[in-house]
């Protein structure tokens, strides 16, 4: 094993805080679920890495778990945009402030 | 120290994780996001955990990004296109994002994770089925109704009431 710890942490470091910008910017329903998965994708990879290290087999089971759980979770929010996306004809969330059909 | 293939594996994850939120088109958007993706798993078969890495692959990279690809194609092509957001915002974000990466990032290499290595073997992936099985199986059970029911509600949700069926009967 030749990489450390550190460098695995400080790539999810870095892609929790891309998360956080997209997030925080992007008004785009679309882009906002992209940002979301990144920030999933950051918590996973600390999930493994220090699985890996300690060694144990609990990171790499929970993580398993944790993408299974997105999946669900992107399901239900591709649906909902595309249910927004009917009812005003755009996917800006600022136009889903006053949410009812 | 870190070694080519993680230094080649993190430009291309953090660098397709910009594009997926800068392109200019979703389409394009959607597939830069499946390189982050991939490259995730790439981290994890640099962990030695390759049953996590071909989950990642199976679930992620082949499901779930093909669906956000199909969904960005039920949307409107101007839509698709257009940028929504303003300057002002976008700098604060910028702010933002920097604040949180040098802030976490000091904060990691001050702490004692630093000098973390190791030199034991990796967990054989036939723990993890075994404990799947053995002591995680209620999670399994659960997890299983979780996925059913989200499905179901998506599909409940998406559903279009005002399509009547057509269907043929002769």
């Amino acid at each position: 094993m030749n990489n450390e710890l550190i460098d695995f942490v400080l790539v999810s470091v870095a892609l929790l805080g891309i998360g956080i910008y997209g997030l925080s910017v992007k008004r785009n329903a679309i882009r906002m679920l992209f940002a979301v998965e990144i920030i999933i994708n950051a918590a996973n990879l600390n999930l493994v890495a220090f699985g890996r290290f300690i060694p144990n087999s609990g990171g790499q089971t929970l993580a398993l778990f944790s993408i299974a759980i997105a999946a669900a979770e992107v399901a239900v929010g591709l649906s909902l945009i595309i249910v927004a996306y009917r009812m005003y004809q755009n996917i800006d969330i600022a136009d889903f402030r006053s949410l009812k059909g | 120290m870190a070694d080519a293939t993680f230094l080649a594996l993190s430009v291309i994850t953090i660098g397709s994780a910009i594009a997926a939120l800068e392109m200019r088109s979703l389409i394009y958007g959607s597939i830069a996001l499946m390189g982050t993706l991939g490259g995730i798993a790439g981290f994890f078969l640099l962990l030695d955990s390759p049953f996590v890495a071909m989950f990642q692959l199976a679930v992620y990279v082949g499901s779930i990004a093909v669906l956000i690809l199909f969904t960005v194609m039920l949307v409107k092509r101007e839509l698709i296109f257009k940028k929504i957001e303003d300057k002002r915002r976008k700098f604060v974000g910028i702010a933002l994002m920097l604040v949180f990466m040098i802030a976490l990032g000091s904060i990691i290499m001050d702490s004692g994770i630093k000098s973390i290595t190791t030199t034991e073997p990796a967990v054989d992936f036939r723990n993890i089925g075994a404990d799947f099985l053995t002591y995680y199986w209620p999670a399994l059970i659960l997890m299983a109704l979780i996925l059913t029911g989200s499905v179901t509600g998506a599909l409940v949700l998406a559903r279009r009431e005002d399509v009547e069926d057509e269907q043929r009967t002769d």
